[in-house]
């Protein structure tokens, strides 16, 4: 699950970390009040950003500076009106524009490779990091925290060190590094990236510079939302397409893809698979869908409904694995879920594995087009597909 | 011979008396695991699998009384990290963990302590590991299910479970049997690599071929293929690698799958397994047909 800038703003401010003074509104003249407050606070000019969980947003016009309390107002209705890659702006954040001296980029993230969470810094912030890995990899320093105790104070250290920090700024970077790395752990995010961490003027302090977070991703980790039900609350349900959301409260791995042929097969890999082979045979996928194991006919029917729910579906291909599943199961939902619909499309059906000689009497009494193996079965699908005016 | 699992594991199941630990349990013993002990917090003086098995409240206490060697793990994800890091604290040195949706935070803590006590955990959210073998003389702990092996030479690691089957299936129906058939799981945080298990496969006599089953998402691929360009040149060897036709950015079902910028990419993947003289399948179909093709013969 991705936080909206404001959200993850709110877990780095809750932690303690250097954010902006910033406010997240729904209208224009919600806009304009938090830019009067700034205003009133000494603030010279504020930056209005469009909440999206797209990339590319200034680019397409959802981030803009005002110089007073009402462009801050005309600006806001301007951005709020705006549909970002599909997604329209229902929120925006109102913060107050920074004198950026220079951008560093942070970040803590669950790492396959070491296996732990690894913590990456750069003095070449303000862009994306995977630009900095190709162009100069010695850009990047990086450490592995400790699995128990977090980032240790050495390791934050040798961080700063490393992006040639000194002084009153390397011990400020510190405090955030070791701060990202907690928030990971305690709140389960696979990511929490900072970037731009900003130096920006602080006439005020030592060394007259201080560092804030001006912009953050987060993203939970799924499998552990369960045990965050304050944070799982921040889910932009409003964004989610009402199907995904069927999907993810059925326990269904969905994925919209934009072809004719809807897939329903049980396992990921055997999925990713079945989507290859219809490519192979030259057909389009419509869908990713894994039914997951064990499932029963009533959640058969209801995948039956989600692929349903896309009207470029032309053909259905069905292929299941009997392991945990079991083919009678899956028989029994085909049938339910074609008593029930409204729509029907042609469709085949595999399924091999357990229970298997139980599914193909229950199919053949049914009258389903079947397959026996697996590259049959894209074969037919794509051929009912086309038939039906897809491909 | 065979890696990992075979006729002198003594396992404990942890979830012995769970739903899925249960009936599990049940099917291994059939195929000829030797189950020695349950562990369920709290069940400690029962009795498991038809009256069969003692339950105990501590893995210490299985191995103390049971002398069990190797553990499977059903415990409900909420607890699995942590039933791992137990199995290892108290000397288990092979570790299963079959549960699927754990807490990647709860892995990356649970690793270091299977670390600390040099032992090995394959998983979690794997299909677990079979030896095939006749008339109830094989050993499998997991879930794979039985009838689709057949005892023989080659060895088969995947990142899947129920592609595993397909793959398998269409090597028992052309006739070729199988040393070990091991999954090693879909997360992104696992035990036991592709690399692992080639290196417990080069060390294993009876094994005369292998077959790789991958994945989008990772570079895991690529790091055996390296290894097996190098260490593996006198095996056959053949590969599969799924979700060549997965969008950038989406999420393929295992929390592990998904393509991110250039990094993941199926096209890679085959590139670099090629490059490491496998031969790669379109299909799991192809599998058993590019086996004899890369030179492996039936005994």
């Amino acid at each position: 699950m991705k936080l909206h800038e404001a959200e993850a703003r709110e877990l780095l401010f809750r932690a303690g970390l250097p954010v902006p003074d910033a406010d997240v509104a729904t209208t224009a003249a919600g806009a304009r009040a938090i830019a009067e407050r700034l205003f009133a606070s000494g603030v010279a000019q504020v930056v209005i950003k469009a909440q999206v969980l797209v990339g590319g947003r200034g680019k397409a016009g959802g981030v803009k500076l005002a110089g007073s309390a009402e462009e801050a107002e005309s600006t806001a209705a301007t951005i709020l009106a705006l549909t970002i890659k599909d997604l329209p702006v229902r929120r925006v954040l109102v913060a107050p524009a920074s004198t950026i001296i220079r951008e560093i980029y942070l970040a803590a993230l669950i790492d396959r490779t070491t296996r732990g969470v690894l913590v990456m810094a750069s003095a070449a912030g303000g862009m994306e990091i995977e630009e900095v890995a190709a162009k100069d990899p010695t850009a990047i320093v990086r450490e592995v925290a400790h699995p128990h105790g977090g980032l240790l104070p050495f390791q934050a250290r040798r961080l700063g060190f490393g992006i040639g920090l000194r002084g009153e700024l390397l011990k400020q970077f510190c405090v955030i590094a070791t701060g990202l790395v907690k928030i990971a752990r305690e709140s389960d995010a696979d990511l929490v990236e900072v970037n731009p961490l900003a130096v920006v003027p602080a006439p005020d302090l030592p060394g007259g510079e201080r560092l804030i977070c001006l912009d953050a991703k987060v993203t939970f980790d799924d499998s552990a939302l369960d045990r965050h039900p304050d944070l799982a609350a921040w889910r932009d349900a409003d964004s989610e397409d009402p199907i995904d959301r069927e999907a993810r409260e059925q326990g269904i791995s969905y994925i919209r893809l934009d072809g004719s042929i809807g897939c329903m097969v049980n396992g990921a890999g055997l999925a990713m698979t079945t989507l290859d082979l219809v490519t192979r045979a030259g057909g389009t996928p419509a869908n990713f869908l894994d039914i997951g194991g064990g499932a029963r006919a009533d959640k058969v029917a209801a995948a039956m409904r989600i692929i349903l729910a896309d009207a470029g579906v032309k053909a259905i291909l069905v292929n299941i694995f009997g392991g945990i599943t079991r083919g009678d199961e899956v028989a029994k939902g085909l049938i339910e879920a074609r008593a029930q619909q409204e729509r029907i499309v042609p469709m085949v059906v595999r399924i091999v594995g357990t229970n298997a000689a139980e599914a193909a009497v229950l199919l053949r009494e049914g009258g389903f087009e079947t397959a026996a193996s697996l590259d049959e079965a894209a074969e037919k699908a794509v051929a009912l597909a086309a038939a039906g005016g897809g491909k | 011979m065979s890696i990992l699992v075979d006729q002198h594991t003594r396992l404990v199941v942890q979830g012995l008396t769970g739903r899925e630990g249960g009936f599990h349990a049940g099917q291994m013993a059939a195929y000829g695991t030797k189950i020695v002990a349950g562990v369920t917090p709290g069940r400690g003086g029962e009795l498991g699998l038809d009256g069969t098995v003692p339950v105990f409240d501590t893995v210490r206490e299985a191995v103390e009384k049971t002398a069990a060697n190797t553990s499977c793990i059903f415990v409900p994800a909420a607890g699995a990290a942590d039933a791992i890091a137990e199995a290892a604290a108290s000397g288990i040195k092979t570790i299963f963990c079959i549960t699927e949706g754990i807490p990647v935070h709860d892995m990356v803590g649970a690793l270091a302590v299977v670390q600390q006590h040099g032992a090995r955990l394959i998983g979690p959210n794997c299909p677990g590991a079979t030896t095939p073998g006749l008339n109830g003389l094989g050993a499998k702990i997991g879930i794979i299910p039985a009838s689709i092996h057949l005892p023989g030479d080659v060895g088969v690691v995947s990142r899947s479970g129920t592609l595993t089957y397909e793959a398998v299936q269409s090597m028992t129906d052309a006739g070729i049997g199988q040393s070990t058939c091991l999954g090693i799981g879909g997360d992104p945080i696992i035990g036991t690599t592709f690399r692992d298990a080639l290196e417990l496969f080069a060390a294993d006599p009876a094994t005369r071929a292998l077959v790789l089953i991958g994945e989008i998402g990772g570079s895991a691929e690529e790091e055996a293929a390296a290894w097996a360009g190098e260490h593996l040149k006198h095996l056959p060897r053949v590969a599969f690698i799924a979700g060549r036709a997965a969008p950038e950015g989406r999420r393929m079902g295992h929390a592990g799958a998904i393509v991110s910028g250039a990094s993941g990419r199926a096209i890679d993947k085959i590139a670099a397994l090629e490059a490491a003289g496998f031969k790669v399948a379109a299909s799991p179909t192809e599998l058993p047909r590019l086996l004899i093709e890369a030179g492996y013969t039936k005994r």
